[in-house]
């Protein structure tokens, strides 16, 4: 019975954070859209702010993590298609693989990491030292004020790093492939873009979207839902990593099964 | 000459799980009077003061602020009214992320369609009256406690409000600024008639600020009235309070078991 009780409360709790998530969501595309009409719109040196900080300060993690990951590809690959004899096909193994896959998983992880802990231990410190009770207090949505500017930030730079990210990893392939493997490099990068079509670049960037929608919606929930000092700020932070990193996976996994099932 | 009511409570009951934190509170607070709710730690003076700022809403009973009902009001006109208050903080609230000069300016800039040069100078007059002109390019972590809670109250009063709600503005700052701040308390409420609402367990400046006195224990109201009558109280729990004295009705030992039982349990 004990058992039972702690699976429904569980569920319980689970079901009314996901309800309240959702409801921040809204509420977040509610002041994105009715906001500027009512004339109350987010400062724009707010949302440069966060677009330098989630975008440009993500840049070289992100490139670093791609890069090598296409080198990892570009080895793995060769080591299983040396076999047929088949070297070339190293190069659409790695651009592809990153443009559909690894690129925005990769880079949404490193984003979480980076910018949803540090979105939520923001937001988090602030709510404990009752900064975002001041804002209401102000007139100041702390929606329109606090989530508006980190959401719009990530949903703009997180495709920007991933594209960054398919040209590094593929770069990456590239050496590997050119000086290891000894394949013409003109021919290598015409392979690599000859079976990577429009549409492979452009699921994965659908998907990074959706990830920034899931780091700034969970980095930002976290954070107003923080309470009870430095020790729940921690809590929070950590909750908040752990959380994105497994929807981040989810919704990989949800979204890759919708093109691949409604294409055929 | 009827006095104009700006605050209302009406029987506030709110819960905190099964704790009564209030337990129907009825208070009017006149215009331009400066108001002091005192009482030990716990008996819900802050409950009741965010109460009255609309950021907790009651379980039962109705509040009401500058004649308008908060338990009834949309979002939107809640902010029309929020942008008439003032809220000092108890831990200032500054934002962390913004300059001294910033932090002031924030309503300003967020709420009126001021040019910069004016919002600036407004930013300069407001820290002069707390005496932190000059501060401005300062972020608040650089500042010591007291300096930081007369920036909150600058900002508190940035947008020249009708009401200020102070939450223990002089606890634990040293008695001069202490002093400086219970004058300005007294100041801003004199020149400006603003009507101040100021939560404290400080007995030194309830006595040299309050026109009147609420004294709340166990989430009611013990007792109203202006100082002399509180100081005159025959209530046993007012006096002891005043006082500050271990023994009395008030018994600081909150533990309900036996302390024999429990040692040897």
């Amino acid at each position: 019975m004990n058992y039972l009780e702690k699976l429904g409360s569980v569920i319980l709790t689970t079901s009314r954070q996901i309800v309240e998530v959702l409801a921040l969501f809204f509420e977040t595309l509610y002041w994105l859209i009715f906001g500027p009409l009512k004339n109350k719109f987010v400062k724009s040196e707010s949302i440069f702010y966060q677009m330098v900080f989630a975008g440009a300060g993500s840049l070289i993690i992100a490139a670093f993590v791609a890069f090598f990951t296409g080198i990892v590809i570009a080895m793995q690959s060769a080591y299983q298609l040396a076999r047929f004899g088949a070297n070339i096909y190293v190069a659409p193994m790695v651009s592809v693989g990153l443009a559909r896959e690894l690129g925005p998983v990769l880079t949404a992880l490193v984003v979480a990491g980076r910018v949803g802990a540090a979105i939520t231990a923001e937001i988090g410190s602030m709510k404990v030292t009752e900064q975002v009770e001041a804002l209401e207090t102000m007139a100041l949505n702390p929606i329109r004020f606090l989530v508006v500017p980190r959401f719009l930030a990530l949903v703009v730079m997180l495709p920007c790093l991933v594209i960054f990210a398919d040209m590094l990893g593929i770069l990456g392939g590239f050496l590997v492939g050119v000086f290891s493997l000894h394949l013409d490099p003109y021919r290598y990068l015409t392979f690599s873009f000859k079976f990577m079509e429009w549409k492979d670049v452009w699921t994965g960037l659908i998907k990074s979207v959706a990830f920034a929608v899931v780091i700034s919606m969970i980095g930002c929930y976290m954070g107003l839902k923080t309470k009870g000092g430095a020790e729940g700020v921690g809590k929070a932070t950590t909750l908040s990593v752990v959380t994105s990193f497994i929807l981040i996976i989810l919704f990989d996994c949800i979204i890759t099964g919708i093109f691949y099932f409604t294409q055929k | 000459m009827e006095k104009e009511v700006v605050i209302r409570a009406d029987d506030v009951v709110k819960k905190f799980g099964d704790r009564a934190v209030l337990n129907g509170i009825k208070l009017d607070i006149y215009k331009g009077e400066t108001f002091v709710i005192m009482g030990g730690s716990g008996c819900g003076k802050s409950t009741f003061l965010r109460h009255l700022i609309g950021a907790l809403k009651p379980d039962s009973g109705k509040v009401f602020l500058l004649g308008k009902d908060l338990t009834l009001l949309s979002e939107d006109d809640m902010d029309k009214i929020r942008k008439k208050i003032g809220m000092s903080y108890q831990s200032a609230a500054l934002f962390d992320s913004m300059t001294v000069g910033e932090n002031v300016s924030l309503p300003l800039r967020e709420h009126t369609k001021l040019d910069k040069s004016v919002i600036d100078i407004v930013v300069k007059m407001k820290l002069e009256m707390v005496g932190l002109r000059g501060f401005e390019d300062l972020m608040p972590s650089q500042l010591s406690g007291g300096m930081r809670k007369r920036v909150g109250l600058a900002r508190a009063i940035a947008m020249d409000p009708e009401i200020v709600f102070y939450d223990e503005p002089t606890a634990g700052l040293d008695p001069i600024v202490a002093g400086v701040i219970d004058k300005l308390i007294l100041d801003l409420s004199k020149k400006l008639s603003i009507t101040s609402i100021v939560v404290t367990h400080d007995m030194k400046s309830v006595f040299s600020i309050a026109d009147r006195v609420a004294m709340l224990y166990e989430g009611r109201v013990l007792e109203v009235g202006s100082p002399e009558t509180i100081k005159n109280s025959k209530n046993p729990i007012v006096q002891q309070f005043i006082a500050g004295s271990p023994d009395g009705p008030v018994k600081f030992f909150q533990q309900k078991d036996d302390y024999l039982e429990h040692l040897i349990k």
